[in-house]
């Protein structure tokens, strides 16, 4: 299954959770994985039109999905996909 | 012409002087270097302490703040001593002592769209330690405008990010990140808190980013991201690449001039945590909730983290944390009179925002928080 890594801001609805394990051949389906486990984390991901947020960075690998497929970008078993957040304190 | 170094600084800087990649040309590079510091509080910390040790002979900080007890736990530049002084002159003080040699210049004043071209023109390059996210992309667009680079480092309680962002060699802030999170998404370190150490970690990392920039060594974090978490003990690292449709650095660019950026941000272009309001109408002062409480029956809700409690409470409120109360609206009535707090305003704020939207009309939220309440009412009670 693929992995994502759930940054600490979002893991207040991933029940504390740093990575979760999600199916789904696409970034798309893993959201819709994601989200079906943990709905509380939906509405920081999508806006109310259902498109992903763009503060929202995801990287299968070492890459950012706005530079592949964007949600459409394929991924495998074993993949880890990193959600990765705005923060800004300093 | 690079600057000589006289026999003091040969043997100051001896331990530099010994590795190839510097030299002595190196060090004379950094004597001839500058470099602005926004922010002089946990990333400014380090980072200035180390590019002041390591012989950067101009630096520039900027912060409008004031050292206050709850800052040594992380910026360790200040000291008890310090409590109550501008953290630019305690900064200073700090720096001048650890390096005589070198230039400290100090804009006692916040950076703003106003100021910012002004104070940064001057410097080879940008390090951005600031604590909020008006002032990030201030400094980034800075940075775009003035073609310097932005050696950038963020933190929240135990996850860092450190990249440069230099628009002529790479991608910049916006590329990542083209619009802030929307307001109340992401705590500030003042509400959600921060490993004392962990800027001690990143700024670190930002100022070794720095020094392999003026020194023109090393593969710079251009077009990368270095993801860091303390609790795992994990470095990642992404790649970053020019975004095409970015607003400030790219080919069709229509932000051209500094904006207003707590506009753009929705948020304060400062992270106290301890001002938040609802906005008129809608705070109740906690002089006011304590008459009120003497004559009314008030349901008090705490939307604070429970172990926060443990801290200070008020004896009689429920407690719902912010990130369960729209799952949780069944265990209110929405007819009671209400008063949503939290440490200092700023979570209830959004809480109140939540429960306006569900229909709940007789909320206020406690100005200040609790500790506005501890300060005021009951001295019995911490501030935290």
């Amino acid at each position: 299954m693929p992995v994502l890594r759930i940054p600490t801001p979002l893991r207040a609805y991933t029940s504390g959770q740093s990575e979760v394990n999600v199916s789904g051949a696409s970034i798309a389906e893993a959201l819709t994985d994601l989200t079906a486990q943990y709905p509380a984390i939906k509405p920081h991901l999508f806006n109310e039109g259902g498109d992903l947020r763009p503060f929202v960075n995801l990287f299968v690998g070492e890459k950012n999905i706005r530079d592949l497929q964007g949600v459409d970008t394929p991924i495998n078993e074993g993949d880890r996909v990193m959600l990765i957040p705005s923060i800004a304190g300093g | 012409m690079l600057p000589e170094l006289n026999h003091e600084e040969i043997l100051r800087y001896s331990r530099h002087l010994l590795i190839p990649e510097v030299g002595l040309e190196g060090q004379r590079k950094l004597k001839n270097s500058s470099a602005l510091v926004v922010g002089t509080g946990g990333l400014g910390s380090p980072v200035s302490l180390y590019l002041a040790a390591a012989g950067v002979g101009r630096i520039g900080l900027v912060d409008y703040d004031v050292v206050d007890s709850s800052n040594l736990q992380r910026q360790v530049i200040h000291g008890t001593s310090g409590i109550g002084k501008l953290k630019v002159e305690s900064a200073k003080a700090r720096l001048l002592d650890l390096n005589p040699d070198i230039q400290i210049d100090v804009y006692n004043e916040p950076y703003t769209s106003e100021n910012a071209l002004r104070i940064a023109k001057d410097y080879d390059i940008i390090l951005d330690g600031t604590d909020n996210f008006p002032t990030r992309y201030l400094t980034n667009d800075v940075a775009v405008f003035l073609g310097k680079p932005n050696v950038y480092a963020s933190i929240f309680r135990f996850d860092g990010q450190v990249s440069v962002f230099y628009a002529k060699e790479g991608p910049c802030y916006r590329c990542l990140f083209p619009e802030p999170p929307p307001p109340g998404l992401v705590p500030s370190c003042a509400e959600g808190g921060v490993l004392g150490i962990l800027p001690g970690t990143i700024g670190t990392l930002q100022a070794t980013e720095a020094l392999k920039v003026l020194l023109g060594i090393g593969d710079p974090l251009i077009g990368k991201l270095l993801l860091y978490n303390a609790l795992d003990m994990s470095f990642d690292f992404v790649q970053l690449k020019k975004n095409p449709k970015c607003r400030v650095c790219g080919p069709n660019a229509d932000i051209t001039e500094l904006i207003d950026y707590e506009e753009f941000c929705g948020v304060p272009g400062h992270d106290h945590g301890d001002e938040g309001s609802a906005g008129a109408g809608w705070d109740i002062t906690a002089p006011e909730l304590a008459e009120r409480v003497k004559t009314n029956h008030l349901k008090l809700l705490d939307v604070r983290e429970p172990h926060e409690l443990q801290i200070s409470a008020l004896p009689n409120a429920v407690n719902i944390p912010l990130g369960q109360l729209a799952s949780r609206l069944a265990e209110l009535n929405s007819a009671d009179d209400m008063v949503v707090f939290c440490k200092g305003g700023t979570r209830s704020a959004r809480a109140l925002e939540l429960l306006t939207s569900a229909g709940f009309k007789k909320v206020k939220n406690l100005k200040g928080g609790i500790n506005a309440w501890a300060k005021e009412v009951d001295k019995n009670l911490p501030v935290y």
